[in-house]
């Protein structure tokens, strides 16, 4: 066994693990935070889009305890005081999804690039950013749209987006 | 996965006594080639040794006509190193497009290097760019480093601690990416520094990573598409697989030599 200890969405949390538990199944199965998918387990879907440290990366392919000591934000983690977060909303009233296996993903996805590259992103940027997250269903349409949308409604919301 | 005992050095000399230790373990540097291959059970080491907390395996240094990066430097810090745009911007661009942004995210370029996978494309930028791997224990050139898929001149429990890139007069990279797995097809890396021109290919070699002679000269002579008329890449040395035959990548070289010769004369 390995301890790890992280900082999940503004809580310290410390618990042993078999080395060779996945990041996204110390989320979901100890921690119960299911907002996390398993989508491929290939590394390739971005299902399991998480926040390390302030990047956005797979937990479906990092260790649990390479993260140790590490500051992790799950979809979980976005909304504050029961509002949704500016890109969560934008999701919602662009129906960024149909199935919404993806979106947790996509939402991570998203809200990194703009804190990377800033509010003001054009299709082609967001489509090429969005590369390694893959929707079966919307054809990916709506999903550009609403991240375009919520990229400028975080602008707006600098509270929201410094909560991260 | 197979279950493992996982050890966490600081140093690159504790991950070296660590190695020597165990006769069945692996280093873990971003994982992303690893950590798949172990969960298809492919791999299955008894310890791994993680290099994700030594210090003095990371960070980029330009110093005269080398450009130095460390072994755990991760694709995305490649990809916007302001020293790297400025001295190697062929390089930063490659960074750019490997796997997609959260591979980068993770993914180091010693970890890429030593794994010596034929499709990757660090290999192609390190054999054009003539790089020294400089490792915990020497100092090996790249044409000495690569020697066939997935095979590395790297003795049991080496470590790549940095890689040496002399910093060319012009260099560009064309790839033709898989659209499904974003590895290399064709890649195409071309170096031009004042004594020759130096040129590597990944991703269509049956042998992995490989340069043309026959190419560098001509580009030597006259740094130009159209001086590689008449050179053709040996379709019986080219890899055959679903995605494309080897009569496709032999073509697709020429193709990526073209354009990646383009892209580097265009640059001041």
């Amino acid at each position: 066994m390995a301890t790890v200890s992280l900082t999940v969405n503004g809580q310290s949390v410390t618990a042993d693990v078999d080395p060779r538990t996945l990041l996204v199944q110390f989320l979901r199965d100890n921690l119960r935070l299911t907002g996390t998918h398993v989508g491929c387990d290939t590394s390739q879907c971005g299902a399991c889009v998480v926040h390390l440290n302030g990047e956005a990366v797979k937990s479906c392919t990092t260790l649990a305890v390479q993260a140790d000591a590490g500051v992790v934000t799950t979809i979980e983690g976005l909304a504050q005081g029961g509002e949704l977060h500016p890109m969560q909303a934008a999701f919602r009233e662009h129906h960024g999804l149909q199935c919404g296996y993806c979106t947790p993903g996509m939402i991570m996805s998203a809200v990194d690039i703009v804190n990377r590259k800033g509010p003001d992103l054009d299709e082609q940027t967001i489509r090429a950013e969005l590369e390694g997250n893959l929707c079966r269903c919307t054809g990916y349409h709506n999903i550009v749209k609403a991240v375009a949308a919520g990229a400028q409604a975080m602008a707006e919301a600098p509270l929201q987006q410094a909560a991260e | 996965m197979y279950a493992f005992d996982y050890h966490r050095p600081t140093s690159a000399r504790q991950a070296a006594d660590l190695a020597s230790q165990f006769e069945d373990m692996k280093f873990l540097a971003g994982g992303h080639t690893l950590l798949p291959t172990m969960k298809m059970r492919l791999a299955g080491p008894t310890n791994l040794v993680d290099l994700g907390q030594i210090a003095e395996l990371r960070g980029i240094e330009r110093s005269g006509d080398t450009l130095s990066i460390g072994a755990m430097t991760k694709h995305a810090e490649v990809a916007h190193s302001a020293d790297v745009r400025q001295a190697i911007p062929a390089l930063a661009e490659l960074a750019e497009v490997i796997g997609d942004p959260h591979v980068r995210n993770r993914g180091t370029m010693g970890g890429s290097v030593a794994n010596n996978d034929p499709s990757a494309d660090y290999p192609a930028a390190c054999l054009a760019l003539n790089a020294t791997i400089v490792t915990d224990r020497r100092e090996i050139a790249a044409d000495d480093f690569f020697q066939g898929i997935f095979t590395t001149a790297l003795d049991e429990g080496e470590i790549i601690t940095r890689i040496a890139f002399p910093v060319p007069s012009q260099a560009a990279y064309a790839k033709f990416r898989n659209p499904a797995s974003r590895y290399a097809l064709v890649g195409v890396f071309v170096a031009r520094f004042a004594d020759g021109v130096r040129m590597a290919v990944t991703g269509a070699g049956s042998n992995g990573v490989f340069r043309m002679p026959e190419m560098e000269q001509a580009l030597a002579q006259n740094f130009a598409p159209e001086a590689l008329n008449g050179i053709a890449a040996p379709e019986d040395e080219m890899n055959s697989d679903i995605h494309a035959d080897a009569a496709y990548r032999a073509h697709l070289v020429g193709v990526m030599t073209r354009r990646a010769v383009q892209a580097a004369a265009s640059r001041s």
